[in-house]
């Protein structure tokens, strides 16, 4: 049963990654799209770099939640109902953000066009900080209650869950994902786009250093007793290096390395956080109370069995279709490929 | 301020709400997902464009859907974490696995393959091509195989074991939770009613560009597809629905007696089917009603001489079973105000109008079928009409659902615990603000969701022509943001 529960631990974080991976680049793109889109075909060739992707790796979120739901059911309604207002943020940013891509090209006005554009911007960047928010949060410890009834019942207010430390989380996410939306955008656009998705990311991603570099230290000091501290250590130092290898990639004008060693750094981030909770899922910061762990807050040995199987036949299957579909789409995209812009750019779809 | 919100009955609203909002788009992707997939077949194979340009423009309007249902599918998701933790805690072991396995076995396909399917006109070869929007319409079906998998559990659960240290449920049986008759019943109750959706939709479409004059080669295709598909939907949900009716009598009495606010037991020719009711103002007896003897014997028994149990024979047995001293486990079972009678107006009504709805979508296919056979003209304000029965199976749906949901109240899991002790334990005021912030923008979209989805009915199929050797230049088909 130990083992099971650890092997859980293990396929929540894989889903993690998975998700953070994918829509990481989709935020990072998303933010970018005031900076490096001069007119609204650069804005169209950012937004078809990740067209046909998009929902595929917003896909991870819902399957990462309905795995950690099945898996851990304590840590899924204990975090879920204490995080009530911060998973409301993302669940609206996310609705619109996905909304705005298919809906921004459809009106007959500019203002209609800007107005879905603010709303991929914000709704690209707040979850990409709420996510660090929410992870500095469980790191730390929140508050709980633990009814006799069972289970844990977070006792603070939205507020409480903005303290420093996850705050620093949050902007080192931020940062993290626009950086790595930069560097994907670097290697799907041709052109102006191209060069300065480069540029911003040079600058984008020194801001990352530093602030990766305080929330690595931050935690790694606070967290001197964890249990897995060496692979928090091996981490934290894989997420630095590559994140300087990515940045030397751009300087370089590598576009694919840059783009590769930058999903290692969020592969490492995602290590480095969950190694620094194992085996707690969920700190408690109430005085003598019972902290939530991967063997007090996961489901029964058989729905665990049940779901190894699944998930042992399935992760990879996914994994080689949602492989073949990036290679399908491997072109860059650019100017060229918009269609009607010489025409007008108001105004693409035939009435 | 815990007093001025209610948190239970603003997430009973807030769940009632969002979970209809998601359901407008679901039924609408998973039946236009298979009757574009077989425009497309038929494309293939015969090569003949007008079944190419029908694929085009229905298959934007299953475009425009589908991300509205996944962005709404999220919020499905998390509710059960944010709005009904206490139930999450109580079933995670068994109603988490469907929703995982939904995940990792149909929704990645669904999601994956539909952007193929979209992007990848002038990338795959047309065969490869075709597979994709196969696979992502397949994949609907079988997330749909799940989702309702889950939702059979808490109408009638099985395979499952109460821990009597934690109070727990725990799975037991992952076949029985899978074949959950409940589930063999809904599952194509479900599915046929999204094909009449779709199909309404397409009939509307057509009927609208007829009535105009215009593309009357691909409107005809459109149109007869249509009417077909809705008519042997119709069909499909007539005999499915038998079948649920009967597992429901096994099942769910109570909800059968409410469905035909059935007070008292009755059998034979007493427990009959009323057309119309009026009961008193405290729900417990009947003033007036019209009846067809015997009907309800046969609905809910296969028997015209089967016998149903009635409310207040039903209310009396609960009360016993799950407040009295020997319920098992009373603080989860048994609610505060001791009434295990759903809200009779609602239950009875949804019933019926699901039935009704659903029987006037096919009557407008009957219809349709006969006055357009050997391409006859037809009167202009037949078009109109089967322009507005579009939203027939949509509402028929939605009721349906609403009497699914509310018959089974006050049971969260039928039989094991209330919709009372699933709620979790946070401040009302942080369920009406995102209840009033999710109506908002679900509003907001909705508005923007009908003009695109209408825009594209109308703007017709794209001009597209064949080139010499009978294929179609793939770059004219590709979809850009």
């Amino acid at each position: 049963m130990d083992t099971l529960q650890f092997v859980w631990f293990l396929i929540v974080g894989a889903l993690l990654i998975g998700y953070f991976v994918l829509d990481g680049f989709d935020f990072g793109v998303g933010m970018a799209l005031p900076f490096v889109g001069r007119d609204d075909v650069d804005r169209r060739v950012i937004i078809n770099t990740i067209g046909p992707v998009w929902d595929l790796n917003e896909t991870w979120l819902i399957v990462a939640g309905a795995c950690l739901f099945a898996s851990f059911p304590e840590w899924y309604a204990t975090m879920f109902s204490g995080f009530y207002l911060a998973l409301l943020l993302i669940l609206l940013a996310l609705i619109l953000r996905g909304v705005s891509f298919e809906y921004r090209h459809q009106g007959t006005h500019e203002r209609w066009t800007a107005w879905f554009d603010t709303f991929i911007v914000f709704g690209s960047a707040l979850p990409a900080l709420l996510w660090g928010v929410a992870f500095g949060n469980l790191i730390q410890g929140i508050p709980m209650a633990q009814p006799e009834t069972g289970g844990w019942a977070y006792t603070g207010n939205f507020f409480d869950l903005l303290t420093v430390y996850p705050l620093l989380a949050g902007m080192t996410t931020l940062a993290l994902f626009f950086s790595y939306g930069l560097t994907y955008l670097a290697l799907k656009s041709t052109g102006d786009v191209r060069e300065r998705s480069r540029a911003l990311g040079i600058k984008i991603g020194l801001v990352t250093l530093v602030l990766a570099a305080a929330f690595i230290v931050w935690t790694v000091l606070a967290n001197m007793g964890a249990q897995a501290l060496w692979l928090v250590l091996v981490f934290g130092a894989l997420a630095a290096v590559s994140l300087i290898l990515s940045l030397l990639s751009t300087v370089r004008g590598r576009d694919g390395f840059a783009f590769v060693w930058h999903l290692v750094t969020v592969i490492a981030a995602v290590g480095f956080i969950y190694f620094t909770l194992f085996p707690n899922l969920i700190v408690n910061s109430t005085v003598g109370g019972e902290n939530l762990t991967i063997f007090n807050g996961s489901s029964s040995e058989a729905t665990l069995t049940l779901m190894t199987w699944v998930a042992v036949f399935m992760i990879p299957l996914v994994l080689a279709y949602q492989a073949w579909t990036f290679w399908v789409f491997r072109k860059r995209v650019g100017r060229e490929h918009i269609p009607g812009h010489a025409v007008s750019l108001s105004r693409t779809k035939a009435a | 301020m815990n007093d001025v919100f209610d948190t239970l009955l603003l997430a009973r609203w807030q769940f009632g709400l969002t979970t209809l909002y998601h359901f407008l788009f679901v039924p609408l992707t998973i039946g236009m997902g298979l009757l574009v997939a077989i425009l497309q077949t038929a494309w293939v194979r015969t090569g003949k464009l007008q079944y190419l340009k029908l694929t085009k423009l229905f298959g934007k309007i299953f475009l425009i859907n589908f991300a509205m249902g996944v962005v709404t599918g999220i919020v499905q998701e998390f509710q059960f974490g944010m709005n009904w933790s206490n139930y999450s805690r109580f079933v995670g072991d068994i109603f988490g696995a469907p929703l995982a396995m939904e995940g990792l076995i149909a929704f990645f396909l669904e999601a994956t393959f539909v952007g193929l399917w979209i992007f990848g006109w002038d990338r795959l070869s047309p065969r490869v091509h075709l597979l994709t929007i196969w696979l992502t319409s397949l994949s609907t079906i079988l997330s749909a195989y799940f989702i309702l998998a889950a939702n059979a559990w808490m109408q009638n659960p099985a395979g499952y074991r109460i821990n009597p240290n934690t109070q727990r449920a725990e799975l037991t049986d992952i076949l029985a939770v899978v074949t959950n008759p409940v589930a063999l019943g809904q599952f194509p109750h479900t599915i046929v009613a999204a094909i009449m959706f779709a199909a309404t939709v397409m009939i509307a479409t057509a009927a609208w560009h007829f009535a105009r004059g215009q593309h009357p080669a691909e409107m005809r295709v459109a149109l007869r597809f249509g009417l077909w598909a809705n008519l042997v939907g119709f069909i499909g949900t007539v005999v499915s629905g038998d079948l649920l009716a009967k597992v429901m009598t096994t099942a769910q009495p109570m909800k059968m007696a409410a469905a035909e606010a059935m007070y008292n037991t009755a059998s034979g020719a007493d427990a009959s089917f009323s057309i119309f009711t009026l009961g008193t103002p405290d729900g417990v007896s009947e003033l007036f009603s019209i009846r067809i003897p015997y009907l309800t014997a046969w609905l809910a028994t296969g028997n015209f001489n089967g016998t149903v149990e009635g409310i207040n024979d039903l209310q009396d047995a609960y009360s016993d079973m799950y407040c009295g001293p020997d319920a098992a486990n009373a603080l989860l079972t048994c609610p505060t105000d001791n009434s295990f009678v759903p809200i009779i107006w609602v239950t009875y009504w949804a019933f019926r109008w699901m039935i009704g709805l659903g029987a006037l979508a096919a009557l407008v296919s009957v219809i349709g079928l006969w006055v357009t056979r050997k391409n006859r003209s037809v009167a202009p304000w037949m078009w109109r009409v089967a322009v507005w029965s579009a939203p027939l199976p949509m509402f028929a749906s939605l009721v349906g659902w609403i009497f699914t949901e509310m018959g089974r109240q006050p049971w969260l899991v039928f039989g094991l615990m209330t919709t009372q002790t699933g709620v979790s334990p946070i401040p009302g005021l942080w369920v009406a603000l995102s209840l009033i912030l999710f109506t908002a923008v679900y509003g907001a979209l909705a508005v923007v969701e009908f003009k695109l989805i209408t825009r594209a009915a109308k703007a017709g199929p794209p001009e597209l022509e064949l080139t010499t050797d009978g294929s179609v230049d793939a770059s004219t088909l590709t979809t850009v943001y």
